[in-house]
């Protein structure tokens, strides 16, 4: 089967505060970039996986992202796709398909 | 009654919990290896504080997919009681058997102190014996304390009296300085102070008793009915018992 890469981004939401990102902010500030203006801070992973096609491991990896890796109460994802040997990008990128506002699920 | 105090790899506050329980009520409990799929055998399960599984990913990401919550959903689904303290709370929020998310504190620090806090609602299991608007003290530890949930979220939970108790002094940046809230059906809480650590006067307070006492009294008063449909329907066996009646939720 062939191998792919999943490379992961998951980001606050940005309607949720920061403080990480916050403080690496103040942290370039005060090295003197004063042009840097909001810093966000995220996740990023690295899924290796076998699958039948493309279509199937990006199925996949949406499907780990919207069950364990995003919490869709604070964040969104992201990810790209590339076959694991020549490194070539398989698919586009892939955002979260629902802006996925916090639900109450009780 | 039975008590079942749930242990991960990485919880550190389950033997605090089991001897407040043991000393407040004098009932039997149970440590439970999170490797444990049923629970059936418990009226009251309490996930108690820690790290588990090192909090790795999120606080409570992979602990909500250990075989010990798929009993803990059943017995919530079962309207048997659910405590979860602190990183209890931050599973029980990734499980979606409570809303929202626990985030890191606003000022990145981690808070280790006694903290004042409002009682905002008493009619779940866990807070009958409390007044409301009561001031109550029970520490806080954590650096991801943090509730967040949307606005309308936010807006339901006040709506249904569903916010249980909330910070005097805001902690951790809190929106609207929720401490701990309820699940509709009101057999769920989950809060990030710790009450097993207020049960004596040398502890700094003893006000985190009242937490244990009302659940015991209200397991000890009522009389589960599961409807068809999943409702859970809380059947009062003593009437003279002073806000404990028939609830309703989904």
């Amino acid at each position: 089967m062939p191998k792919y890469v999943a490379r992961v981004q998951v980001q606050l939401k940005a309607s949720v505060f920061d403080p990480q990102g916050h403080a690496v902010e103040q942290a370039l500030h005060s090295l003197g970039h004063h042009g840097v203006g909001q810093v966000r801070m995220g996740k990023s992973m690295e899924v290796h996986l076998e699958a039948a096609d493309v279509s199937t491991a990006t199925d996949l990896v949406r499907q780990m992202c919207e069950t364990v890796l995003c919490n869709p109460v604070i964040e969104t994802f992201n990810f790209t796709l590339t076959t694991e040997q020549d490194n070539q990008p398989a698919v586009l990128a892939q955002p979260s398909t629902t802006a996925a506002g916090g639900q109450d699920p009780k | 009654m039975k008590w079942a105090v749930v242990v991960f790899p990485g919880s550190n506050c389950d033997e605090d919990a089991v001897s407040a329980i043991t000393e407040v009520t004098g009932d039997g409990v149970d440590k439970v290896w999170h490797t444990t799929r049923d629970l059936s055998g418990y009226d009251a399960i309490v996930l108690p504080g820690g790290f588990s599984y090192g909090d790795y990913l999120r606080s409570g990401a992979i602990a909500r997919f250990s075989p010990v919550l798929a009993g803990v959903q059943e017995a919530a689904a079962a309207g048997k009681l659910v405590l979860g303290i602190c990183n209890g709370f931050q599973v029980l929020t990734e499980a979606g058997l409570l809303p929202g998310a626990l985030l890191r504190n606003d000022h990145l620090q981690f808070r280790c102190e006694l903290t004042p806090l409002q009682v905002v609602s008493n009619t779940s299991a866990f807070l009958s014996d409390y007044e409301v608007g009561e001031v109550i003290q029970m520490p806080i530890a954590h650096g991801e304390g943090r509730y967040y949930a949307d606005e309308q979220t936010l807006d339901e939970l006040t709506a249904a009296k569903r916010v249980g108790v909330r910070y005097l002094r805001n902690p951790n940046g809190s929106l609207r300085a929720i401490a701990g809230v309820v699940n509709g059906a009101g057999n769920v809480f989950g809060l990030m102070p710790h009450p097993e650590r207020a049960v004596a006067q040398w502890m700094g307070s003893s006000d985190g008793r009242r937490m244990f006492l009302s659940m015991k009294r209200f397991v000890e008063d009522n009389q589960v009915a599961v409807q068809s449909d999943g409702r859970v329907d809380f059947l009062a066996t003593r009437a003279e018992k002073v806000g404990v009646g028939q609830r309703h939720g989904h």
